[in-house]
């Protein structure tokens, strides 16, 4: 790696940790579960890595490596995004929120400062 | 060409994960963005299908094969209750696959790499393998297969630290001397232990902060690998994880008003044991169900404060019952949400959500705690030192300063509890000798389905 690439993969670390913080810290509270489960399955993108590793034939060492690296990063893959559609599917706003009186602007509160 | 429809394959993933993780600033627009990082993954790995140095595709097939089975069975039928465990252990798949990607490109060169891709790799191998052992201990004090509660030794941590300074002393040495194969696999093999070691002395009830932190290491150990394959995706992605976990470990120390320090190495819940007992303040007051039934039926605002008893009694249904009863009534529902309630961050919200119940019924503290003085009746549903007063009234105490539910402010409280014993900390809890207290103890999800017939009756 030369330093021009180093300091390039800087630039990119400096700057996505910068726009993780902001994109995050919006996540309210009620979603730190999905969160957690949505970044686990998105740092499954190691598989990238692991694709080349076992698909290149550097030698046997490597292959298996890849391929164990492969499995186990698909089952984040996939089982992280798998859940985290079936815990998304959950949340649901009250369907009859408006038939009480008096409720309504209690209930639009609370949804805002959850958002 | 090739290598540009492979780079933009990755910076299309990237845009989209970034998209898809803004999603996530409200429930109505989190299916979406989830949709668009899935869309963003499918774009990278057929990216990265296309490329070059790929001669064979019989392992990467199977692989993905395999991995997509495990995951779909994974996906689909693990409980919401499992959810702390599942992630856990996908957290140690997460960052086992990376660590093992390390130990390849470090194996491939027989040990010769130049002094920034071996810092970086360095990093990646020893965070993914500390975090690959440590969530598996994580995972097994979940599930119950070893106990949650925190395992101590005289001089632990100055051994754990003595652990740590030799793997790192080992990197540096690595990074400057390159070429020894065995000191890496030391180095490995050290990580690995040090991984358990960090998370044995780490309670059951703190494993909130715990998750949240394995997630951060996994997230940073792809970021690394990213860095040794010279690979922006990676960075990328793993960056966004690793701040995620980061900040929501701080979010949940700050609603323990701990320290990382305190989490990490205080043991917290096995010294505070050594209490004597004799420190009652009053009695219990037990409670019968049909009294409560009644107070709760006439009730204008019922409160319910669910902990991780809600979940180990599976009583989320339960509690909708309840609530559905109390609000064909013309009672209003409100659920107060501590930060730390549960295993994992926002752990009570899921299991509610799964029960349907709707999130605007879903209260933060901040939002609930004004709410209390004009609450007619709190109920406490395996909840313990979330709503502890002493955290606000006793300096002394050892969760001082934690903020909490305040439900003792409450005109009644009930507490569904499963036996007389203390909660996970340890700790003697005022609430349950308050006069506004009532205790009903038993099974929480049987106590919930009797109530919902009791009210019926009313």
């Amino acid at each position: 790696m030369t330093s021009h690439t180093l300091i390039a993969a800087l630039y990119v670390f400096a700057l996505a940790a910068f726009l993780g913080y902001q994109v995050i810290s919006r996540v309210p509270p009620l979603l730190h579960t999905p969160l957690m489960s949505a970044t686990n399955a998105i740092s499954g993108i190691s598989l990238v890595g692991s694709i080349v590793t076992a698909g290149a034939h550097y030698n046997t060492v490597s292959t298996i490596l890849g391929f164990t690296a492969v499995f186990c990063s698909t089952t984040n893959v996939v089982g992280g995004f798998v859940i985290t559609d079936r815990m998304l599917r959950m949340f649901k706003r009250k369907p009859t929120a408006q038939s009480k009186t008096g409720e309504t602007g209690e209930k639009g509160k609370g949804e805002r400062a959850n958002g | 060409m090739r290598t540009y429809f492979i780079e933009l394959s990755y910076l299309l993933a990237s845009i989209l994960f970034i998209l898809g993780l803004k999603g996530l600033s409200h429930p109505e627009t989190a299916k979406r963005g989830m949709h668009l990082a899935e869309f963003g993954m499918l774009m990278a790995i057929i990216g990265t299908l296309m490329h070059l140095e790929i001669v064979t595709f019989t392992w990467i097939i199977t692989g993905l094969v395999l991995g997509s089975l495990i995951g779909l069975a994974m996906g689909l039928w693990v409980p919401m209750t499992a959810m702390p465990q599942r992630t856990a252990l996908s957290h140690a798949f997460g960052a086992f696959a990376a660590a093992l990607v390390g130990i390849s490109e470090f194996y491939r060169y027989g040990g010769h790499l130049e002094t920034i891709t071996m810092s970086a790799l360095g990093f990646e191998v020893m965070l993914g393998a500390l975090t690959t052992t440590g969530s598996l201990l994580a995972f097994a004090k979940l599930q119950g297969l070893v106990r949650g509660t925190p395992l101590t030794y005289r001089g632990q941590n100055v051994f754990n630290m003595a652990l740590l300074a030799t793997t790192i002393g080992i990197f540096v040495y690595l990074i400057f001397v390159p070429g020894s194969m065995t000191l890496f696999f030391v180095m490995v093999g050290l990580a690995f232990v040090f991984g358990l070691l960090l998370v044995m002395p780490i309670g059951a009830a703190d494993m909130p902060v715990v998750m949240s932190l394995l997630n951060s290491y996994a997230g940073l150990a792809s970021a690394a690998t990213g860095f040794v394959l010279k690979n922006n995706v990676l960075i990328i992605a793993g960056t966004l994880d690793g701040f995620s976990g980061f900040i929501l470990s701080i979010l949940m120390c700050r609603a323990m008003n701990r320290s990382m320090t305190n989490v990490l190495f205080g043991a917290f819940g096995s010294a505070a044991k050594s209490d004597e007992p004799g420190s009652q303040q009053g009695t219990m007051r037990e409670v019968s169900l049909e009294d409560i039934a009644v107070q709760m039926a006439y009730a204008n605002k019922v409160v319910f404060v669910p902990g991780y008893g809600m979940a180990t009694a599976q009583a989320q249904h339960a509690v909708r019952e309840l609530a559905d009863t109390l609000e064909k009534r013309g009672v209003t529902v409100k659920y107060g949400i501590h930060p730390v309630a549960g295993r994992m961050p926002g752990h009570m919200n899921v299991l509610l959500a799964e029960a349907n119940v709707p999130y605007s019924s879903l209260y933060e503290l901040e939002q609930i705690n004004p709410e209390f003085p004009s609450t007619d009746v709190a109920v406490v549903i395996g909840a313990n030192d979330v709503v502890n007063p002493d955290a606000r009234d006793n300096p002394n105490s050892p969760i001082a300063g934690m903020p909490i539910l305040e439900v003792d402010r409450a005109k009644s409280v009930v507490v569904l509890k499963r036996g007389q014993g203390k909660g996970f900390s340890g700790l003697e809890n005022p609430l349950f000798f308050k006069e506004v207290t009532g205790m009903l103890y038993g099974d929480a999800k049987d106590t919930l389905t009797k109530l919902v017939g009791a009210v019926q009756h009313v």
